[in-house]
């Protein structure tokens, strides 16, 4: 039976700016089991990065975990002190950044980054960290390893460096690894590579995969259950297929048809969501998505609904729920966004364009 | 969607060229160093056509020349050699004050709406600039026309005096699609317009371009590397590798039944939002990295990487010309197009 | 639960944009934070209001007659009568040290006005235009650069007799290199920027591009390095004013203070000090002005 390896109980983080407080992570609860691979998606500012970090206790300043729990098997990593946290990272949970130059450090060789990796936790000495340097770079397949290790940071090519970041994380052996948008910055080609060694090393190491991105492509290519986050908490969860298939949350049902898909054009328009997501430092009341969604009803600006089940492992904090909403008021969303009588204004004090014809 | 000729009979008018813009044997290289004997080949030999009114989606990885070959249309920069063929004239010959007035009709959407505007000017001196440049409309007819724009895109037009610092990144997209119609232009250029934007905004943004478009008869070459995107968008596809385009095709041709192996590896390395498939799919991996355009492999670039590739033969020897393969008016640059990858 | 409607339209979320702090709002309120700098701003506005008022105040009897020898008390230490002592002629030399300060600060000030017109259109012309008219501005710069500054100023002063004008444009015309460097600097960062490209695509002349994207943008660090010129500037001029090449007497000026005070150190080590003094703590200020002015406009320290 799997156990759960990273169980978060009610996170609050939150950064105390000269505006206000801003409510990143506004008790988001949630748990990755061993060898799952876990999608943490939404979009800029609904907190997915600052809860990765939160576990890792890598929040920057002015933020700070004001509330809430976050366990790694038996530990509480939010009553931790710098010793201990310092021997957790790096060891138990690695994370991924989206950009690999700037996480490798540009003067020291790779495979002397790999190693430091290894004796910086003292699980190996540094003789045995010498030896599972190539062998680690093997298993990225990055070519060459041999010769490789003795490259600079620059010397790699942005699928290759990324690569050296997956076998620094994995140096260790952690049971789980933190993915942050690990494939937004490289060429496509490239990302096909990562996106099938991150599914190989949860095959066949077993580690357990927390996929952060806003790409849902990605999501259903990688992970088998996917939890969404909207304005610092959690919106919706549930197995991958389900989610897609069947989302309750308006976020996510939206979310699902703005993206294109490369494989059939479905339908004309996409569907957009309109407005931008809330200031955190001052969040609408009742539910957070309320002033965008186009299903709301009255209840949804007073009260702020909780996580309810709305079908097998599947959760949504929602008082609608897609499947009420009748097919009609989905259509709607297709509505042209531009208004007529501006077009016609503006055609009519433009000039006319022929003369560029003849060349005056 | 290709403009019909006038009925006889209708305005002494001459029948439009349906080709809106011809890009002839384009070259660009740079320079690499002081005194370069070396040179990057960012656009090496790039033919295309663009037909009034239809949306030619270019798409491409990294170091394939597509953004450069977007500023050489545009003239921002100057080609090495070849021609721009734009409503019939060179654009590469003529003079600058010239340039500046076909400007009018040829407008561009950059891809950083965090860049592509000002920090020191006002919404309303962004937008008003190219309406100043062009005496399109002075005093009170100029700021009206100013505030319709916004209207327009979305933006609320009593923000002119506002600074583009005070707006989210779909916002400053959408001043920047405000500047670029504002000279009422028949062609817009657009450079990865929607890549920097979070995905439920681009969804705004492309919906918007749509519109525009239908609306004001607009023709787009729409630059990116989200082929998802780029397939939603376009009418036709180019695809282009390594300075060069190799294959051409209407937007279901190319991703029903690609031709040239570069473009089939590409589209299978995309994932398609829907777990079913996904369970059910293998990308084609490429071996390699993408060669330098400073030193392009000999024969076929892709050979280096391609999954069928004859080495030593045929592919690494002979360059392939654009020659039509698979459907209606699909072209592509291989040896052994539409060969199925074992 | 009632059922939604079929959607009305959504209102426009994007309607309201927040207001946020302008521009220069902004780096005011950076300046402000920074002690050092505000305190080198009220020096400056001190020395300011001394340099424009010193006159008047002559004239209503609040300072002496900074020209007026009272041979009869010579290298006085501070009294009553003459708060700083006088020199060795007698001189008042607070009122000295008052009349003093618009020398400095006069040229100071206004040398950078001769910068800004030789070494900013030089820099602007080199960085925008590039290639060999780059080269040439550039060479020709380092030329001009490779003449020691003091020596030319010298040099240029012996010619043309030493008066207020000459030693200004002697200043000026030595050290606009600097400045130069640092537009052309700008000017080549801030060409290859997108919105510069963008006001290229929207068919915007070479002169609009310079005048309403180059300059607006490029104001910054200029400013700070005009900030910087000026205690540099004070510094040549009294630099000058010592070696009796400057400002001549009776005129007085703190370098020449200076060059009167040494002659008399042993006998009254006052006389020195004070001018020392006062070139000190304005170099100071305008040094602390300009490193939080730095700090204000450096972009990503933004609030």
């Amino acid at each position: 039976m799997a156990g759960k390896i990273l169980r978060i109980e009610d996170l609050k983080t939150q950064f105390f700016t000269s505006r206000g407080v801003v409510r990143a992570v506004d008790g988001v609860s949630l748990h990755v089991d061993e060898g799952e691979t876990v999608a943490v998606v939404g979009e800029s500012g609904c907190g997915k990065t600052m809860t990765a970090l939160s576990i890792l206790r890598l929040v920057p300043d002015p933020g700070r975990i004001v509330g809430g729990h976050i366990w790694f098997r038996d530990r509480d990593v939010t009553t931790m002190d710098a010793e201990q946290v310092r021997e957790f990272r790096g060891n138990d949970v690695a994370m991924i950044f989206q950009d690999p130059m700037t996480s490798l450090n540009p003067v020291t060789k790779v495979g002397t980054q790999i190693e430091e990796a290894m004796t910086a936790h003292e699980r190996f000495s540094p003789r045995d960290a010498l030896e599972r340097v190539i062998p680690l770079l093997q298993r990225v397949r990055i070519p060459a390893a041999e010769r490789r290790r003795q490259d600079y940071p620059h010397q790699f090519s942005g699928g290759m460096r990324q690569r050296a970041m997956i076998a620094m994380g994995l140096a260790n052996e952690p049971q789980l690894i933190i993915a942050d948008e690990p494939t937004t910055a490289l060429d496509v080609t490239v990302q096909a590579q990562i996106v099938t060694l991150l599914k190989q090393l949860n095959s066949e190491l077993g580690t357990a995969i927390m996929l952060i991105t806003h790409n849902m492509a990605l999501v259903a290519s990688i992970c088998t259950r996917v939890i969404v986050m909207y304005a610092g908490r959690v919106v919706e969860e549930g197995p991958v297929r389900q989610i897609f298939k069947s989302p309750q949350h308006p976020y996510t049902w939206s979310l699902l048809r703005s993206v294109p898909r490369v494989d059939e054009v479905r339908r004309s328009r996409l569907v957009s969501i309109t407005g931008m997501p809330p200031d955190l430092v001052r969040m609408p009341p009742g539910c957070k998505f309320h002033p965008r969604c186009a299903f709301r009803v009255d209840r949804c600006s007073d009260d702020e609904p909780a996580l309810d089940e709305v079908g097998p492992n599947q959760v949504a904090r929602c008082w609608v729920l897609m499947r009420n909403v009748p097919q009609e008021a989905a259509r709607e969303l297709e509505a042209v966004t531009i208004s007529r009588d501006v077009v016609e204004e503006l055609k009519a004090t433009a000039p006319d364009l022929e003369d560029v014809a003849d060349g005056s | 969607m290709a403009v019909e000729a006038p009925a006889p009979g209708a305005s002494a008018q001459p029948a439009l060229d349906p080709v809106i813009l011809r890009v002839e044997n384009v070259y660009k290289h740079f320079p690499v160093g002081g005194i370069a004997t070396e040179v990057v080949r960012a656009v090496d030999g790039v033919s295309l056509e663009v037909r009034r009114g239809e949306t030619l989606g270019l798409v491409g990885e990294s170091g394939c020349g597509k953004s450069t070959l977007a500023r050489l249309i545009t003239q921002l920069q100057p080609a090495t050699a070849g021609q721009v063929i734009f409503n019939g004239e060179d654009l590469t010959r003529v003079s600058g004050g010239r340039m500046r007035r076909i400007r009018r009709q040829m407008q561009m959407i950059f891809q950083d709406p965090f860049a592509s505007l000002d920090p020191r000017m006002t919404v309303g001196e962004i937008v008003g600039e190219p309406i100043d440049n062009f005496g399109i409309a002075r005093g009170r007819a100029r700021q009206q026309r100013i505030q319709e724009l916004l209207r327009l895109v979305g933006l609320n037009p009593n923000f002119t005096n506002r600074y583009p610092h005070e707006f989210s990144g779909g916002q400053r997209q959408r001043i920047g699609i405000a500047r670029a119609l504002a000279p009422n232009p028949t062609f817009i250029v657009c450079d990865e317009a929607v890549s920097a934007l979070d995905v439920s905004i681009q969804a705004q943004i492309i919906n918007l371009l749509q519109d525009l478009q239908r609306e004001f008869n607009l023709t787009y070459l729409f630059i990116a590397h989200d082929l998802a995107v780029v397939r939603h968008l376009s009418d036709r596809v180019a695809v282009m590798y390594l300075g060069k385009v190799v294959e051409v095709a209407d937007r279901n041709d190319i991703y029903a039944a690609p031709q040239h192996p570069y473009t089939r590896a590409l589209l299978s390395s995309i994932p398609v939002p829907d777990p079913e498939v996904e369970a059910g799919r293998e990308p084609i991996l490429l071996q390699g990295e993408i060669p330098s355009p400073v030193n392009p492999p000999s024969g076929c670039r892709f050979h280096t990487r391609c999954p069928i590739a004859q080495v030593p033969g045929v592919c690494s020897e002979t360059e392939p010309e654009l020659e039509p393969h698979g459907h209606a008016s699909q072209i592509a640059a291989c040896h052994f197009a539409g060969r199925e990858i074992a | 639960m009632a059922l939604p409607i079929p959607a009305a339209p959504v209102e426009e979320v994007d309607w309201d944009v927040p207001e946020q702090v302008g521009l220069w709002t902004d780096v005011w309120r950076r300046f402000r934070r920074n002690r050092l700098a505000v305190a080198g701003a009220v020096v400056v506005v001190i020395l300011l209001a001394d340099a424009l008022l010193a006159g008047l105040l002559q004239q209503i009897g609040l300072i002496q007659d900074p020209i007026k020898q009272h041979v009869e008390i010579t290298l006085a230490g501070p009294s009553a009568q003459h708060l700083l002592g006088t020199d060795y002629l007698g001189r008042d030399t607070l009122s000295r040290l008052m009349y003093g300060a618009r020398i400095s600060l006069t040229i100071g000030i206004l040398v950078q006005a001769i910068y800004v017109v030789i070494g900013g259109t030089i820099g602007m012309i080199a960085g925008y235009a590039g290639g060999r008219v780059d080269n040439l501005l550039m060479r020709f710069t380092d030329i001009w650069y490779a003449f020691p500054d003091l020596l030319f100023v010298l040099v240029l002063v012996s010619v043309f007799g030493p008066s207020l004008l000459s030693i200004f444009a002697a200043i000026g015309i030595v050290n606009w290199v600097n400045l130069a460097r640092l537009v052309r600097g700008q000017v080549l960062s801030i060409k290859e920027k997108e919105y510069v490209e963008s006001a290229r695509a929207v068919g915007s002349s070479h002169f609009k591009i310079v005048l309403r994207h180059l300059v607006p943008n490029a104001l910054g660090p200029v400013i700070v390095t005009l900030t910087f010129g000026i205690p540099a500037a004070i510094f040549l001029e009294a630099a000058l004013s010592y070696l009796g090449v400057g400002i001549q007497p009776p005129t007085p000026s703190w370098g020449v203070m200076i060059q009167d005070g040494y002659q008399a150190i042993y006998a009254s080590p006052w006389q020195v000090t004070f001018p020392a003094f006062a070139i000190a703590i304005t170099m100071l200020s305008f040094s602390f002005i300009g490193d939080g002015l730095r700090d204000a406009l450096d972009p990503r320290m933004r609030q």
